[in-house]
């Protein structure tokens, strides 16, 4: 083991991955002289040269649309944007193009691009470098989602991804680059599947994933102490969702909240929720909850940033009334 | 390669216009639906630019691409099926007129977001070029596509990283219904390219002999390693797509245009050098005939996909 943090586990993935296969590169707004918006490239230019490790211009839909060409054409992009904001540029290639192509092409052509993009709030940021759009993505048949909320899956998700003959799409939350810890020295390659159960508990199951992980862990050991059992599933990937996971946890708790940085009206939550209502609904013993984003682009000050976001007091909250003690 | 004849291109041209207007009358008859863009008019372009192309370089083209479907090979039947949304279509059905694609003969689309796929062909260039591959990738698309984003986009990309890309705007004067000069403040395509550093031409796209001769040195240009635009001054002789009254244009206008038919231009020199007389012109006529009704057959008598298939080829078959 090697204390780490999130931020240097992307980093030795992407170090990775260029070492072992020639047909990766990395490509984006600073990756290379700037070393990443994040510092998660830092480095890695000097290592590997600037045509692996590619600066582009600021123009979104144009070097995302490259990268979905050069899968085409039998390299292994990476392609990074530095926040989920921005990838709206480039909503048009990621959704037109790489969703569809292997679709209108009848299953001839595939894109094996990865987009990496950070995504969240909690840095004061506002509202136009803030937001949780994950559930757009997730909308879309022909991509597949992904949101690394542990140090072992940042580690191990892209090398996963590259070997995936589609687009995959990671959501990175910015509050969690600085996450710090322990992680095995050959941690490597991680399923893109499951969903994981990261607190098992028998009185109510918290779903969550990415950045929120963090609280709803917290969550769960207030609740502990209150004597409600939470279970803690992190998602891991959006889409394909793991029903099956979700599912039987909710059949043992028999309750569920859903803590989605997402807002509410038409997000993933809900998709989670529906889900849960078509699948389990006769073995709920109460409504499931949801917990999600104030109904408000991000503000600025502190106090309504945080007032805007999922928080654990709200997810004790939640959990409590699902119990029937709330 | 080999560069094909004079007689060669006529027919090239000709079985593209046969096969678009039996599509037309398939349209009408119910066979084929949805949108349909007929390239009639323009065909010079397409016949005097693919065969500059070897095997193993890209096209990429547009929602107008029928005639680069067929002049790059793929087989008139297999078009054809596609149209008819059969599962022996060269996209197995699943695309349509829009979307057709032979990855066996790098036709890479078949692409109806207009100007989206310039940056996939910038990307397929820098796959080329970081793979060591001396290939180049022939992009086409309209005037239209000039006032996207997109297109300034991969301009600069394309000239910044230096790739092999070939970008051919075939401008027939319309977006759609909207006049050049009444979308684009600078009508002159060709400076737009200049302006990002990547070199240009103009030339006269309803004379596939002339459309030939700047192919042959502009995919040069760009085998060599730089992109290259190369403007086709062209012009639509039927509707934008079968849902279009043409308000925006005088029949007039489009009279003139047809004065320089491409097919009829390129026959009228061939008869003048004493290349071409009545009965082989029969005959071309008849041999282009004989393959696009077998194509229609083909198609007519070809299976539709199973529903059961429906949810297939949205993800690979195998997942990581």
């Amino acid at each position: 083991m090697s204390r780490t943090t999130y931020r240097e586990a992307l980093r030795a993935a992407l170090a990775e991955a260029l070492e072992r296969d020639p047909r990766v590169i990395l490509m984006g707004e600073d990756v290379a002289a700037y070393g990443g918006a994040y510092a998660v490239s830092k480095g890695l230019a000097e290592r590997f040269g600037r045509d692996r490790v590619r600066d582009t211009p600021l123009s979104e839909g144009g070097f995302v649309g490259a990268g979905i060409g050069a899968a085409l054409g039998g390299l292994r992009p990476i392609v990074e944007i530095m926040t989920v904001n921005f990838s709206l540029l480039a909503l048009d290639q990621i959704i037109n193009n790489a969703a569809t192509a292997r679709h209108m092409s009848g299953g001839q052509l595939g894109v094996p691009v990865v987009i990496r993009m950070a995504t969240g709030a909690g840095r004061q940021l506002a509202a136009q470098h803030s937001h949780s759009l994950e559930g757009y993505y997730a909308h879309v048949p022909g991509l597949r989602v992904v949101a690394p909320a542990t140090l072992e899956d940042a580690r191990g998700m892209l090398a996963t991804a590259l070997r995936s003959p589609d687009p995959v799409i990671i959501f990175e939350h910015v509050g969690l680059y600085n996450l710090e810890g322990e992680l095995a020295d050959d941690a490597g390659a991680v399923d893109l599947d499951r969903a994981a159960v990261r607190r098992p508990g028998r009185d109510v199951t918290l779903i969550t994933s990415g950045g929120s992980l963090g609280k709803v862990l917290t969550a769960a050991e207030q609740l502990a102490a209150r004597d409600v059992e939470a279970e803690v599933i992190d998602l891991r990937t959006l889409r394909p969702l793991d029903d099956a996971t979700v599912m039987a946890s909710v059949r043992r708790t028999r309750r569920a909240v859903v803590i989605d940085e997402g807002w509410r009206t038409g997000g993933f939550a809900g998709e989670v929720v529906a889900r849960i209502a078509e699948q389990a609904f006769y073995e709920l013993d109460a409504p499931v909850a949801r917990v999600c984003s104030a109904e408000v682009p991000i503000p600025y000050p502190q106090h309504l940033e945080q007032a805007a976001l999922p928080q654990v007091e709200g997810v004790v909250r939640a959990a409590m009334q699902a119990v029937g003690r709330g | 390669m080999t560069t094909p004849s004079s007689q060669q291109r006529l027919r090239d041209m000709m079985l593209v216009r046969r096969f678009e207007e039996r599509c037309a009358e398939l349209y009408g008859a119910g066979k084929i639906r949805g949108f349909l863009h007929l390239y009639i008019g323009e065909e010079a372009v397409a016949a005097g630019l693919l065969p500059a192309l070897g095997p193993a370089d890209t096209v990429v083209a547009t929602y107008r691409e029928h005639g680069h479907a067929l002049l790059r090979g793929v087989p008139a039947r297999a078009v054809m099926a596609e149209m008819f949304g059969r599962v022996s279509g060269c996209s197995r059905g699943r695309g349509g007129s829009m979307h057709l694609f032979d990855a066996e003969r790098r036709m890479y689309g078949g692409w109806a977001i207009v100007a989206g796929h310039l940056p996939v062909a910038v990307g397929l260039a820098l796959a080329d070029r970081t793979l060591g591959r001396p290939q180049v990738t022939a992009c086409f698309f309209g005037d239209g596509a000039v006032a996207e984003g997109a297109f300034h986009e991969a301009m600069n990309l394309a000239a910044l990283w230096q790739l092999p890309v070939l970008f051919v705007c075939e401008n027939n004067l319309y977006a759609m219904g909207t006049a050049l000069e009444r979308y684009q403040a600078q009508p002159d395509l060709v400076l737009r390219a200049r302006g990002y550093g990547v070199d240009a031409a103009s030339v006269d796209g309803m004379d596939v002999e002339v459309v030939a001769a700047a192919a042959r040195d502009a995919v040069e240009r760009v085998r060599a390693g730089k992109p290259f635009l190369l403007e086709c001054r062209t012009y639509r002789f039927r509707a934008h797509s079968m849902f279009d009254a043409e308000l925006y244009r005088g029949s007039d206008e489009v009279a003139r245009w047809k004065q320089r038919d491409p097919i009829a231009l390129l026959a009228g020199r061939l008869r003048t050098r004493g290349q071409l007389d009545d009965a082989a012109l029969a005959a071309l006529e008849q041999d282009v005939a004989r393959e696009v009704e077998d194509a229609v057959s083909f198609a007519d008598a070809s299976a539709l996909e199973p529903i059961e298939e429906l949810t297939r080829h949205v993800m690979a078959e195998v997942a990581p």
